[in-house]
């Protein structure tokens, strides 16, 4: 752990300064936000899955009450807006590129899933833009809707230019040293996993406030978003051809995103659109089920997993195939997601010497899937984490001590693993030791003795997770097909009495940057944190940055901060040797004070700042007056976080429940800012694991409706879901970063599901389960439970 | 359209309304009070929970012509000025919230929850909060501040 020197300095569990604003509804959502003179509007949507559009009759919806203009993709094309676009591309195996369809704002000939939009109706009331959409007639022809991706390929072809329903079919590692490999293992373990549909579900529902002002011929938008600057770019740059500072986007609180925020929507850039063309503010909120049926949804990979081991039970290869599900069209980062940011995974804690992965990315009849809370690495972990647990059981080893045997030994780092990845630092025991401690492990078969006394079954479950995040660098990036870069930026404004403004592109949506941020500030300047503020969020203001996503806030946004804050010491001490009389070498800076080295003679900071700004006493023929500093950081590697979590569970073999009764996670995340958040973020994290594994699933029928659209179908976490967390840490500080953090957002939902499917499997052993799929409902638990009796029956 | 009068946070609040206004969108839209939250159109997940005559109610389960002549607490009347309520202050020492949208209806819950049970346990407080969701905390947190907060409100446990 670090040593804390400060109260409220790096690793300080330092109380949220944001907290009171959200604790008394003083928050500041886009839906809080109005505007006089706006219109409400209401996307008419497809509630059939494929069809092609052969009319839209919008004449009755134009005369209906309050209504103040019908638009449809038509309208959208006589003005040349272009549609989103894909942020990540990769090449073929055959050598072709990705398959990037276009994806009109508004259906243009063609609807390709249950929600598409075909028109966005503007009405004084939202309830008046609803009731004219209904009266829009739109008349279909139908098409054979395609739902099951593994076999999209033989369905209907959804977009001209995506043949086979095929977007790519990408490969990573050498095929033929794997081949080599398992043709020459002991034994080679095989695996089918799915790794289910979800829906981020943030709470906050997206939601977007356009408006044009004619006289400078500009736009402001708020919307719901994780990145407001990648926004702006892509809607002024991509969608409407206007300069950068033609369009103001403000992302103001925001009530979480879990990656569903990330990309620009069309309802966004409809909305920008709409402003001008009615000449008024144009306000959208999506209710819950739009949510459902429009966000972009995450996970949905089948995986083929060949595990060879030798005859000591070390690993010699490894080959996953992958089928994904990307849904109807290729949202800003689908196609990174389960390729970058999933193949290169596969070695997780393992000293792995051959690799192989083929992922497919199929399009369906289903809204786009991208993005959520781990992005690639669950799934990764997941398949990985699901047959290190299936070896073990088959060579007959104690899961612990096939990983343990397994491991990348700590004096193997820098560590080049087959899929593309070298981690920089890493000590995977310690996280093992340490989880099976908290959870008490060596006593488990006592437990589960006690349980079985009670006619349950008792299970304990194993995952040692490897997480990238803070992706970088950009030029590797760039060469992988990547077209963005993955720096990010800070300002820092010290004031005239030293007070401190800090302008980041990175952006908090629960996050708590308000807090960490301002103590790594004053914990650098040895200030106190309340002289820091943090601004994001708004491109007017902050600058140009990427936004949050893939646990890379602190690594990134933090690190590019502390740059900033360097140089204004530098500056800050030549200003003080100036006014120490001094050379700027013997000047020392420390606990806020610039001080002559070996001298009694010092200047507090808030000194300096003032004769930045009142420089009648300064060196103004060869230093700037002023005090502020800009910062872009583009880090030369990923971060590695990992850990080992450990989950226990109670089946009832009643009613097929799993009870989730202890769980340990120790996690190695470098230095930790401050430990309060980040333990929330693996709470939450860890949350949303379980509630992929035993209770969320994003259900489409044969037709393409999605049957789980509302909270009443569609299985959230609830508190009495979950037990409590316990929550450890093992140190191996990042060498990418001169603070040393990781990244620790995305860390428990990558953890825990396999941990917990582990943990039914070890339960329901003694009945002779060996798999179990997500989500582990009662029902399925509960037939799992009655197959095996029927099998022991016979 | 009809005309409803009922008191928010002490205050006499009277609008002319249609009749199938719910509550919550007299709350937010009418008198412009936004801390009250709308996160589902189901009823399920309790970011729109106030207090009515004491009592905590999801905002969006009824009609404002229900709640005529009601006394109405919402999260901007919970505090004593500058002085936050004890289950706010216990939120904010235990990091009981994250991106803060559910927040308003959890802490509007928990006082309700911790009112008429001041020793109230760890199950009673996770079985209490079914009805609000929250997808930043794991709930971990918001269950150790309700524990705080009762604590602070004179409770036992």
């Amino acid at each position: 752990m670090n040593e804390v020197t400060k109260i409220d300095g790096i690793g300080s569990s330092v109380r949220r300064t944001e907290d009171k604003k959200f604790l008394t509804g003083k928050g500041k959502y886009t839906d809080d936000i109005n505007r006089p003179g706006q219109v409400q509007a209401y996307f008419l949507r497809s509630d059939v899955a494929h069809a092609k559009i052969k009319k839209i009759d919008i004449k009755n919806a134009q005369s209906a009450p309050g209504v103040v203009g019908v638009f449809t993709g038509d309208d959208i094309a006589a003005d040349k807006v272009g549609g989103p676009i894909c942020g990540w591309v990769v090449p073929c195996r055959d050598g072709s590129a990705t398959k990037e369809p276009p994806h009109p704002l508004l259906a243009q000939g063609k609807v390709r899933f249950v929600g598409d939009a075909i028109a966005v109706v503007l009405a004084e009331t939202a309830e008046q833009a609803k009731s004219g959409a209904e009266l829009i007639d739109v008349d279909y022809e139908e098409l054979s809707p395609v739902v099951d991706f593994e076999n999209a390929g033989d369905g209907a072809q959804i977009h001209d230019e995506v043949p086979n329903n095929c977007y790519f079919d990408w490969e990573l590692g050498d095929e033929k040293a794997t081949a080599d490999a398992l043709s020459g293992a002991k034994k080679i373990v095989k695996l089918r996993v799915r790794n289910n549909r979800l829906v981020p579900n943030a709470m906050e529902p997206r939601c977007a406030l356009a408006e044009f002002d004619n006289l400078d011929d500009s736009y402001t938008l708020h919307t719901t978003s994780q990145n407001p600057h990648l926004t702006r770019l892509v809607l002024a740059a991509f969608m409407f051809a206007i300069p950068e500072s033609k369009l103001r986007v403000i992302a103001p609180d925001v009530g979480g995103g879990f990656g569903s925020k990330i990309y620009v929507y069309i309802e966004e850039a409809v909305c920008v659109w709409a402003s001008k063309k009615v000449g008024r503010p144009v306000k959208w909120t999506a209710d819950r089920t739009q949510a459902f049926l429009t966000d972009c949804h995450g996970r949905d990979h089948v995986n083929d997993v060949q595990l060879g081991l030798d005859e000591n039970n070390k690993i010699v290869g490894l080959r996953v195939d992958t089928v994904c599900n990307l849904g109807a069209y290729l949202s800003a980062f689908s196609v990174v997601v389960p390729t970058y940011l999933h193949g290169t995974l596969l070695s997780g804690q393992y000293d792995i010497p051959a690799i192989y992965t083929n992922v497919k990315g199929m399009a369906t009849n289903t809204v786009n899937v991208d993005a959520y809370r781990g992005a690639g690495r669950p799934e990764a972990t997941y398949l990985l984490e699901r047959t290190m647990e299936t070896a073990a059981r088959e060579v007959g080893m104690d899961p612990a001590e096939f990983r343990r045997i397994n491991f990348i030994p700590k004096d193997a780092f820098p560590y080049q693993t087959q899929v593309a990845l070298q981690y920089d630092i890493g000590d995977y025991e310690p996280h093992l030791d340490k989880a099976m401690e908290m959870i008490d492990y060596f006593n488990f078969e006592k437990r589960r003795a006690e349980a079985a006394k009670r006619g349950m079954y008792r299970g304990i479950g194993i995952s040692s997770y490897i997480e990238a995040c803070g992706l970088a660098p950009s030029a590797v990036v760039g060469a992988l097909g990547g077209r963005v870069g993955q720096w990010e930026s800070a300002s820092v404004r010290v004031n005239p009495t030293g007070t401190i403004s800090v302008f980041t592109g990175s952006h908090s949506h629960g996050q708590g940057h308000a807090t960490t941020f301002a103590q790594i500030v004053a914990d650098k300047l040895g200030i106190p944190m309340e002289n820091v503020e943090v601004v994001h969020g708004d491109t007017d203001k902050t600058p140009f940055g990427m936004g949050s996503y893939g646990s890379r806030s602190l690594a990134s946004g933090g690190s590019a901060i502390s740059k900033a804050v360097d140089k204004i010491i530098n500056k800050s001490k030549k200003i003080a040797a100036h006014l120490l009389e001094a050379s700027e070498d013997d000047i020392d800076f420390k606990d806020g004070k610039f001080v002559v080295g070996g001298t009694d003679k010092e200047k507090a900071f808030g000194e300096i700042a003032l004769a930045a700004y009142v420089p009648h006493n300064y060196p103004l023929e060869t230093l700037e007056p002023g005090l502020e500093e800009n910062a872009f950081y583009d880090p030369t590697n990923f971060v590695y976080p990992s850990g080992t979590h450990i989950a226990e569970v109670e089946v009832d073999p009643a009613t097929g429940v799993v009870q989730v009764v202890d769980w340990a996670a120790c996690d190695d995340f470098g230095n930790l800012v401050n430990p309060m958040i980040v333990e929330g973020q693996v709470h939450g994290g860890i949350a949303q694991g379980i509630g992929q594994a035993l209770l969320e699933d994003a259900h489409y029928d044969e037709n393409g409706q999605l049957l789980t659209a509302s909270y009443m179908d569609y299985c959230m976490p609830r508190a009495d879901d979950l037990p409590s967390f316990k929550v450890g840490y093992t140190t191996t500080p990042s060498t990418v970063n001169d603070l040393g953090v990781k990244g620790c957002g995305e860390a428990g939902a990558i953890a825990s599901p396999p941990a917990l499917i582990n943990a039914v499997i070890d339960a329901l052993s003694p009945l002779g389960v060996t798999d179990m799929s997500m989500p582990a409902t009662p029902q399925k638990v509960w037939k799992a439970i009655q197959d095996s009796q029927s099998v022991a029956a016979e | 359209m009809g005309e409803i009068s009922l008191k928010l946070n002490g205050k006499l609040e009277t609008r002319d309304v249609a009749d199938n206004t719910l509550l919550v969108d007299f709350i937010r839209e009418h008198v412009g009070l936004t801390g009250t939250h709308v996160g589902c159109d189901t009823s399920q997940c309790g970011a729109c929970v106030i207090h009515l005559d004491g009592v905590s109610v999801k905002a969006c389960t009824i009609l404002a012509k229900q709640a005529e002549g009601a006394d109405i607490t919402t999260i901007e009347g919970l505090a004593d000025g500058d002085a936050l309520h004890p289950m706010q202050e216990a939120f904010h020492e235990n990091h009981g919230l994250q991106c803060g949208f559910c927040t308003p209806g959890m802490v509007m819950s928990a006082v309700e929850m911790v009112t008429k049970n001041k020793d109230i346990s760890e199950d009673e407080i996770r079985e209490g909060l079914e009805g609000n969701i929250c997808r930043c905390t794991g709930y971990h947190n918001i269950v150790q501040s309700v524990k705080a907060g009762a604590a602070k409100m004179g409770g036992k446990n």
